[in-house]
């Protein structure tokens, strides 16, 4: 077993994402959940900026970390959901669906990762460098997706009016 | 590697030099505010008192640590150091001179603007992992005040992004050294830009007039009320470094950074604007009041939030048709 040094720090990387993405789960509390939840969007940047997409890690932190996080935790504390009450039946339907669909994508995940082997990267060398700069996926974005992207801005104009209109009494 | 080695040196070198300004900065703002209000300051530990932030910081270690008993105790030692964390991580994408610097990223910018954003979570997990009502409501401002003041200060930063087509800070810096400062010229998108951008900043690292998360009339003292010793220290430099790298910030992308004018370049003028942004700002603690929670957010979003769109709206035009 021989790693290169990138191979570690992904692999430090990896483990921490999982670990900390697990803890969403685990954790009994809204806040720590949350909070564990932060952690993980910062391991994810550091894999996304590991690959070299220094765009979408930067993203990553100030849309999700930095803006929706802080939404959430300032939504839990609103709504201070410390007292979960009493635990339910442990069967339910929503428990029965949602481990249906892990498992499923759990079985398509081993499917592909079985399928899949390794192959040397294609393409010019160090026209890597370049395909996550803010150039290259800004020219993208205008040019070859300007529709999605567009529509995605209407949908969320859409998403603010509705807000507006659901907070106050009297439109 | 050698990038990442060149890296590692220089920010080794950016991060001692910026704490040490930090505590010496302390010694400055108390002279400072002394000055302002007919007094001495510190003058018993050395010369005029130059040693009181060391002194400060040996009394801060003897103190006790408290960890209160129904409070989360992860969050709330994992909070302070975080807070650090994230104030001097601003640092690394900020070029002190073509060669000082970190890492100039070609995201620099929006980097900068990130990790600034994230800066809101310690103080709010602080705030709710002390398990204390003002904590708590601190933390709550906080992150109102945050999220609030979050939207001009990026539209502000998108300015000089436009106008110097670029959002690696060496190059908007470089682009400044080639034409004008952007206070100099457009002086009508600059200047506007430049104070919505220093305003903003000082609400989020919570400074006077916007620190009514830690007001201490009303709350104690906010998120802090619970910490003790250290990691008391550890918030109150957060919020040092904070204000310090935001005004190297404030210098690259509105002052000309390493640019000197009709005089050489170097490294000496982004650290001379550095620390003449920063005085001014303590200058603005002393003078000023605190604004009430609603003043605030009117001055955000009646003011500050529709100026910045249109300063960002009419550089764009500029681009197009001037520049």
């Amino acid at each position: 077993m021989n790693f290169s040094v990138s191979e570690a720090v992904f692999l430090l990387l990896a483990f921490a994402t999982v670990f900390s993405a697990s803890l969403v789960i685990a954790a009994r509390n809204p806040i720590n959940s949350a909070m564990a939840l932060v952690a993980t969007f910062f391991f994810l940047a550091a894999i996304y900026a590991q690959l070299l997409a220094h765009t979408i890690a930067v993203l990553q932190i100030l849309v999700y970390a930095g803006a929706i996080m802080v939404l959430f935790l300032f939504v839990i504390m609103l709504l201070s959901l410390t007292d979960l009450g009493a635990p339910g039946p442990r069967v339910t339907f929503h428990r029965v669906v949602g481990g249906a669909a892990a498992f499923g994508l759990f079985v398509a995940l081993v499917l592909a990762l079985l399928r899949w082997h390794a192959n040397p990267v294609t393409g010019r060398p160090g026209s890597g460098l370049r395909f996550g700069t803010l150039e290259a996926v800004g020219g993208l974005l205008y040019t070859r997706w300007l529709l999605p992207f567009e529509a995605v801005s209407l949908l969320l104009l859409v998403a603010m009016v509705g807000a507006v209109v659901v907070a106050k009494p009297r439109v | 590697m050698s990038g990442f080695v060149h890296g590692l040196s220089y920010g080794a070198v950016i991060v001692t030099v910026l704490m040490t300004v930090t505590a010496f900065s302390l010694w400055f703002e108390r002279k400072l505010a002394a000055r302002m209000q007919s007094r001495l300051g510190p003058t018993l530990v050395g010369p005029a008192g130059i040693l009181q932030p060391i002194a400060d910081v040996l009394k801060l270690l003897q103190k006790e640590d408290i960890v209160p008993l129904k409070a989360d105790a992860v969050l709330f030692n994992l909070a302070p150091p975080v807070a650090v964390v994230c104030a001097i991580g601003v640092a690394a994408a900020v070029p002190f001179s073509p060669t000082v610097v970190a890492a100039d990223l070609d995201v620099g910018v929006l980097y900068v603007l990130a990790i600034g954003a994230v800066t809101v979570l310690p103080v709010f997990t602080a705030g709710w992992a002390s398990n204390n009502k003002l904590a708590l409501l601190g933390g709550m401002r906080a992150v109102a005040q945050s999220v609030s003041y979050e939207v001009p200060l990026v539209l502000a930063a998108l300015v000089p992004v436009i106008l110097a087509g670029s959002m690696r800070i060496g190059a908007i810096v470089q682009f400044q050294s080639d034409h004008h400062w952007f206070v100099a010229w457009p002086f009508f998108l600059g200047i506007p830009a430049f104070v919505i951008f220093v305003l903003a900043m000082l609400a989020e690292a919570n400074r006077i007039p916007f620190d009514i998360p830690e007001a201490e009339s009303e709350l104690v003292a906010g998120v802090t009320t619970e910490y003790t010793g250290m990691k008391f220290a550890l918030f109150y430099m957060a919020e040092y470094v904070h204000t310090l790298v935001a005004s190297a910030v404030a210098s690259a992308l509105f002052l000309g950074g390493w640019d000197g004018g009709p005089f050489r370049p170097g490294l000496h003028w982004m650290v001379l604007k550095t620390l003449f942004l920063f005085a001014g700002l303590y200058w603005i603690r002393w003078t000023l009041l605190r604004f009430r929670s609603d003043q605030l957010m009117r001055l955000c979003w009646r003011y500050l939030v529709p100026s910045s769109i249109a300063l960002v709206a009419t550089a764009g035009v500029w681009v197009v048709f001037v520049g």
